[in-house]
C-alpha cells in the first residue's frame, strides 16, 4: 500500500473512531433523559423520600444539595480569591511558592473519597461536629479550593501587566490595584470558574458519604430559625444530598422503586449540571458586558 | 507639640496600611491550603501507620497476602489484612479503562483539531465538556442498569466485576482524557504541521509522524491523569465491582477496590479498632499512589518542555 491509500485508510478509521464516541456521548445523555425525565414531576421534586413504599420523592435531598452548595462556596470562594491573589501577584518565584503551589497540586488530585474520610475524622469526629451540613461543607470546600484557587490565579495572570502598571502609576498600592482593577476585568473568567465548581460540588457524593451523612430527617419547612432541630437551615443536622441519595437507595436494594428514583434524580442532576454550565457561559458574557462596558 | 506634617511623614499611609493588611489576608488564604494539605497527610498517615505500628501488622504481608479479615487475627496473633485483592482490582479496572480509553481519547483528539475542527468545535467540544460535568453517582447508576446486565447476558455470572468496572471507568474518564489530549494536540505550532505538508507528507504521515511524536509528553499527561481518576473514583466502581473481597478469578467474577472497600467498610467498624486501622492504611494506599500519578506528570511535564 502507498502512502495516498494509508492515508485514506486513517482517515476512514479516524472518522470511524470519533463517529463512536459521539454514539457513546449521545446514548449517555439520552439514556439519562429518556429514563429519567418520566418520573420528574412537581411531586417528585418536592415530595421526601420513602424508604419502604414507592411514590417517594427527592424534596429533601433537592433542598440539602442547594444548601449544601450554598455553604460551601460561601466557605471556599474568599479563601480561593485570596489565595489566588497571593499566588498571581505576591509569589515570587522561589521553594515556598513551588511548595505551595505542589501541595495545590496535590490536594485536587486526591480521590474524592481521601477527602470524604479526612473530614469524617477531623470535622466530624474531632471537631466534634458528627453528620452534620457544616461537616459536608467544610469537606466539599477541601476538595473544591485547589480548582477554584487555580482558576482565580489563572484569571488574574491573563490580565496584561500594564494595568498593573497603570493602577501603580496612579499612586495606588498593590492591593488597590488588584482589589479595583485587575479583580474587576478577571470578573468573567473568575465567575465561569466558580460556577463551573459549583457544578462538580453539586454531584459530588464519595466526599460526602461519611461527612454529611446517608439520612436526611423530615424538615419543617414552616420554621427557619437555624437553632430548631428540624429547621431547614439548621446546619447541624444530618442530610443526604441528591447524588448520594442515587448511590444509597442503589446499594442498599429495599426501596421498592429505587430504579425509577435514580433515573429521575439522575435526570435532575445532569439538568443542574446543564444549567450550571449554559449559567456559567451566560453570566460571564454578562459580567464581561458589564465590566468592559462593550454592551 | 504636636506637628501635623512630622506625623504624617513618620507613620505609615493609608495606602502602606491597607497594603499590607492586603498581603496579610492573601497570606492567609494560602496558608489555609496549605494547612489543610499538610493535615490531610498527617491524619490520614498517623491513623494508617498505627496498623503497622500498634497492630504489628507486617507491610510486607499486608501488601501481599490476600486473606482481607482485619477484624480477626492470624496464628502470630496480628490482624488479618492482606490486601492484595483490592490492590490488583484498583490496578485491574484502571489499567484495562485506561488502555480501552486511550485510543478512543486520541483518535476523537486527533478528529477534533486535525481532520474537522470545525465539526469538532461545534459539536464534540461542548459535549465532552458537558460530560466532564457529570456526576459520578451517575455513571454508576447507568452501569448498574445497563453494563451488569449487559455483562451478565454476554459473558455470563452475575455481571458484576472488574470488566463491568472498566466499562464504567472507560466511558467516566473518556471525556477527560479526549479534552486534555485536545489541548496537547492544539499546543502543536502550526507551522510543523505546514512544514510537513509541504515536504510532500500525507496528512495521515503529518498526523503521525509530526504531530502525534510532539504532542507525546501532553497526550501521556493526558492518559495519567484519566488513570490516576480512575485509581481514586469510589463510588461508581463500587456500585458495579460486586465487593466481594476476593483474589478475581477472572473479569467477570465480583472483586472490590481499594475505594470499594472504603467505602463499604467505614461506617462498619469502630474508631481505632484493627479493622478501622487497617481501613485507614487502605485510604493511606490511596494518597501515596495519587501523590505517585501527580510526581509522574510532573516528570513528564518537565521533559516536555525541553
Amino acid at each position: 500500500m502507498n502512502s495516498k491509500k494509508w492515508n485514506t485508510v486513517a482517515t476512514g478509521i479516524l472518522y470511524f473512531i470519533a463517529g463512536v464516541m459521539i454514539l457513546i456521548l449521545a446514548f449517555l445523555l439520552i439514556f439519562i433523559l429518556w429514563n429519567g425525565l418520566p418520573h420528574v414531576s412537581w411531586h417528585f421534586l418536592t415530595t421526601p423520600a420513602r424508604s419502604f413504599q414507592t411514590g417517594g420523592g427527592i424534596g429533601i435531598q433537592l433542598f440539602n444539595s442547594f444548601y449544601l452548595l450554598f455553604l460551601a462556596m460561601l466557605i471556599s470562594i474568599p479563601i480561593s480569591i485570596g489565595a489566588g491573589i497571593y499566588l498571581s501577584e505576591y509569589a515570587k518565584q522561589n521553594w515556598l511558592t513551588s511548595l505551595i503551589r505542589t501541595s495545590i497540586d496535590i490536594l485536587s488530585s486526591l480521590p474524592s473519597i481521601v477527602v470524604g474520610l479526612f473530614g469524617f475524622l477531623v470535622f466530624s469526629i474531632q471537631a466534634g461536629l458528627g453528620f452534620s451540613i457544616l461537616s459536608g461543607a467544610l469537606a466539599l470546600t477541601v476538595f473544591n479550593l485547589p480548582l477554584l484557587t487555580r482558576n482565580v490565579e489563572e484569571s488574574l495572570n491573563s490580565i496584561s501587566e500594564s494595568q498593573r502598571e497603570a493602577g501603580l502609576a496612579l499612586g495606588l498600592s498593590k492591593w488597590e490595584t488588584v482589589l479595583r482593577i485587575i479583580i474587576p476585568e478577571a470578573l468573567p473568567g473568575i465567575v465561569t470558574g466558580m460556577i463551573l465548581g459549583a457544578g462538580r460540588v453539586f454531584g459530588e457524593a464519595a466526599a460526602l458519604i461519611y461527612t454529611a451523612g446517608q439520612s436526611a430527617p423530615a424538615l419543617d419547612f414552616t420554621n427557619w430559625n437555624p437553632f430548631y432541630i428540624a429547621s431547614p437551615l439548621n446546619p447541624l443536622r444530618p442530610a443526604e444530598t441528591l447524588a448520594v441519595h442515587i448511590w444509597k437507595i442503589n446499594s442498599e436494594g429495599i426501596m421498592p422503586d429505587a430504579a425509577q428514583v435514580s433515573a429521575g434524580a439522575s435526570a435532575v442532576l445532569i439538568i443542574a449540571v446543564l444549567i450550571f454550565n449554559f449559567g456559567a457561559r451566560f453570566i460571564s458574557a454578562r459580567v464581561y458586558g458589564k465590566m468592559t462596558g462593550t454592551k | 507639640m504636636h506637628d501635623d506634617i512630622k506625623d504624617s511623614l513618620l507613620k505609615k499611609s493609608r495606602a502602606t496600611r491597607s497594603e499590607q493588611r492586603g498581603r496579610i489576608i492573601s497570606l492567609t488564604c494560602t496558608a489555609i491550603i496549605v494547612l489543610i494539605v499538610v493535615s490531610i497527610f498527617y491524619f490520614v498517615a498517623s491513623k494508617g501507620l498505627a496498623t503497622f505500628f500498634s497492630n504489628k501488622v507486617n507491610v510486607w504481608d499486608f501488601l501481599s497476602k490476600s486473606i482481607w479479615n482485619p477484624g480477626s487475627t492470624d496464628s502470630h496473633g496480628s490482624p488479618q489484612a492482606g490486601a492484595l485483592p483490592m490492590i490488583i482490582g484498583s490496578f485491574g479496572v484502571t489499567l484495562l479503562s485506561a488502555i480501552i480509553a486511550t485510543p478512543f481519547a486520541i483518535a476523537t483528539a486527533i478528529f477534533m483539531t486535525e481532520i474537522s475542527p470545525n465539526k469538532g468545535y461545534k459539536i464534540l467540544q461542548p459535549v465532552t465538556e458537558l460530560l466532564v460535568g457529570i456526576p459520578s453517582v451517575v455513571y454508576g447508576f447507568i452501569g448498574l442498569s445497563v453494563v451488569v446486565p449487559f455483562v451478565r447476558h454476554t459473558f455470563g455470572g452475575t455481571g458484576f466485576g472488574i470488566l463491568a468496572g472498566t466499562f464504567v471507568l472507560f466511558v467516566m474518564i473518556l471525556p477527560t482524557v479526549t479534552s486534555m489530549s485536545v489541548d496537547a494536540l492544539r499546543a502543536v505550532p502550526r507551522y510543523y504541521r505546514e512544514a510537513s505538508l509541504a515536504l510532500g507528507a500525507t496528512r495521515w504521515q503529518t498526523i503521525y509522524k509530526v504531530v502525534l511524536r510532539s504532542a507525546t509528553p501532553g497526550l501521556a499527561t493526558a492518559v495519567i491523569f484519566g488513570m490516576s481518576r480512575a485509581f481514586g473514583e469510589a463510588l461508581a466502581v463500587q456500585m458495579v465491582i460486586g465487593n466481594a473481597v476476593l483474589l478475581p478469578h477472572n473479569l467477570i467474577s465480583p472483586a472490590s477496590t481499594l475505594t470499594s472497600v472504603l467505602t463499604m467498610g467505614m461506617g462498619n467498624t469502630v474508631m481505632g479498632s484493627a479493622a478501622n486501622n487497617a481501613l485507614w492504611s487502605l485510604a493511606l494506599l490511596l494518597l501515596l499512589m495519587s501523590l505517585v500519578f501527580n510526581l509522574l506528570i510532573n516528570k513528564i511535564a518537565k521533559r516536555g518542555r525541553i
